[in-house]
């Protein structure tokens, strides 16, 4: 599984009210929510995203809230994966649960610029700036979690089960 | 190796001797809990498990409680979807407009949370059980409804933090003032998939609406749970509200903790987190500003139960809030209301020119009843100080105990109960 896009780049402890303000949570419908991803941190974002992009973030990514809603409007957005030094853990778990890949990488994190163009290898756990020409060892989900992600959802894997 | 006082509630539910930090383990659960923005989903996931129904009827909890009562069309919506779905599957704890209140606050005064429980709940403060010894946490919508289907859950062990709690605190010293004063300390991140395990003499001291205060809060450092001992004052609560069986566990003596810190409560002081990070917290010693404040916000699942009433009414008695202040005050139950009816509570708050609302999260994550408009600011009770959390992204929150925010209303900018009668 591999994914590459340009980068959206945020700071430490991007909440879920950011990245999904409560204002629209009276809908659950994933269209109506990305149209509102990220509004109250970057109002360009939703007119700025392409399909595959990434977001890269510093520390404890996802904090606040447990809306599901939160991971769904990025997942809906066109972003591809979510790569941070830490992550909230709901936000970590929804977001395998939902089929949302993310990485933990503290050194991609510090060094990937907003607007660079990354590639992302799940099965290898690497990262490559293709930008800058670096190369970055991410953090590989454990065995049970890797069997949700690739059963793409929680959902899918009870239902395998 | 000795395991702590999580571990052990968890390798209990999963069936093992022992667990260790980091293990992946699946758990038994004893209750599931949603509310109707979190609900809605699960109900929409749990229809592609191809399950027959929940697997236990009596073990779910849906309490309706963000948008509720209905706030507009879509919310209305959300709830309707909600309701067929306790109707169809003749879920017992479903609680509607009537018999509600604030999910955190009715579950355990309905008896419904026990020492010794696993309880997941699609809401992140779904730590405030821990107040009563049981194993709690936050999930998302699709845990919740695997949870529903399954009446299981997958847990990674998380390794724990020891706050040794001792002294006792001042007059006007909450468990609010408390959680914040360790949130200041260790961030917003410092117990990241952690759990806060609480303990040592200084706990007798603290009320058992203190207790839910604080481990409501766990979240906000990033912990997985707040668990805090079972005492003669837990026990007589859970013996009053519940008919269940409770199970007390303790952390075994030779428990690793990552970190150990030491509380003092005779040290703390009321204390408040400024905008934007409930990390940011401040001591009134340390405000040298006077910040003019437009609204106060008493509630919430953190701050709505009755001891908190009683502060806020006991500062606001005889005073009237300041000029162009709008205080809200919103109980977090039906039974919490019915009661400071009775003892005059709300009398107070309305003749000191607040309003009284029906149980609602509303203004906490901005949905409704409190709404910040562009550049206000409001000194709320509640456990979220995010940008745009309770409105326009200009808007500023400041955390506080009830006390702080009753003082803050009658003098119009933020203020310490401390110093109310000094002027």
């Amino acid at each position: 599984m591999k994914a590459q896009g340009k980068v959206f780049k945020y700071a430490d402890n991007v909440d879920t009210d950011v990245i999904i303000p409560a204002r629209y949570l009276n809908s659950s419908d994933p269209r109506e929510l990305a149209a509102h991803c990220m509004e109250d941190i970057d109002k360009d974002f939703v007119n700025k995203v392409n399909k595959g992009d990434i977001i890269v973030a510093r520390k404890n990514f996802g904090c606040g809230s447990s809306r599901e809603h939160a991971p769904i409007a990025i997942k809906e957005s066109g972003i591809s994966c979510v790569i941070a030094e830490t992550f909230a853990r709901i936000f970590y778990r929804n977001a395998i649960n939902i089929g949302l890949p993310i990485m933990e990488c503290a050194e991609a994190s510090k060094a990937i610029n907003a607007g660079d163009e990354v590639s992302v290898d799940f099965d290898e756990g690497i990262i490559t700036d293709i930008t800058t020409g670096q190369t970055f060892k991410g953090q590989a989900f454990p065995e049970f979690m890797q069997k949700i992600v690739k059963a793409e959802g929680l959902v899918n894997y009870i239902k395998n089960r | 190796m000795g395991m702590t006082m999580t571990q052990k509630i968890l390798a209990k539910h999963a069936g093992l001797e022992s667990v260790s930090a980091g293990q992946l383990i699946e758990a038994d659960l004893d209750l599931v809990l949603g509310n109707d923005i979190t609900s809605p989903v699960a109900i929409k996931e749990m229809a592609k498990m191809d399950v027959k129904g929940v697997f236990d009827k009596d073990k779910i909890a849906l309490v309706p409680d963000h948008f509720v009562p209905n706030k507009d069309i879509k919310s209305a919506e959300h709830c309707k979807c909600v309701r067929e779905f306790a109707l169809k599957n003749n879920i017992t704890n479903y609680f509607e407009v009537g018999k509600m209140g604030i999910e955190h606050a009715l579950l355990p005064e309905q008896g419904l949370t026990v020492a010794g429980d696993v309880i997941i709940g699609a809401d992140s403060h779904t730590c405030t059980y821990g107040a009563l010894g049981a194993f709690s946490t936050g999930v998302g919508s699709t845990d919740m409804a695997a949870g529903m289907a399954t009446g299981k859950a997958w847990f990674k062990v998380p390794s724990a933090i020891k706050f040794n709690i001792i002294g006792k605190p001042s007059k006007y010293v909450s468990g609010k003032d408390v959680i914040l004063h360790i949130i200041g300390k260790i961030g917003v991140d410092g117990a990241l998939y952690r759990s806060m395990e609480f303990t040592g003499e200084g706990i007798r001291n603290l009320t058992m609406d203190d207790r839910f205060t604080i481990a409501n809060m766990a979240i906000e450092a990033g912990a997985k749970n707040g668990i805090f001992p079972v005492d003669e004052l837990t026990e007589s609560y859970l013996k009053e509200h519940s008919k269940r069986p409770y199970t007390v566990y303790s952390a075994d003596e030779d428990a690793v903790y990552d970190e150990v810190y030491t509380i003092d409560l005779s040290e703390l002081k009321p204390t408040v987190a400024f905008p934007h990070l409930p990390e940011n917290t401040r001591t009134f010693d340390e405000i040298k500003e006077e910040i003019k404040i437009d609204q106060v916000v008493i509630g919430s699942c953190t701050n709505g139960r009755i001891d908190d009433l009683r502060i806020a009414a006991e500062i606001l008695k005889g005073n009237k809030v300041a000029n162009g202040m709008r205080l809200i005050v919103i109980p977090a139950t039906q039974s919490i209301y019915l009661q400071a009816m009775e003892e005059g509570l709300i009398r107070t708050f309305i003749e000191a020119g607040g309003i009284v609302s029906t149980p609602t999260c509303g203004p906490c994550l901005g949905g409704y009843m409190g709404v910040l408009a562009e550049g206000e600011r409001c000194v709320s009770t509640t456990n979220r100080n995010f940008v745009g959390r309770m409105g326009h992204i200009s808007s500023e929150i400041y955390l506080a105990s009830p006390a702080v925010a009753a003082a803050s209303a009658i003098k119009g900018f933020l203020a310490s109960p401390c110093d109310l009668k000094k002027s």
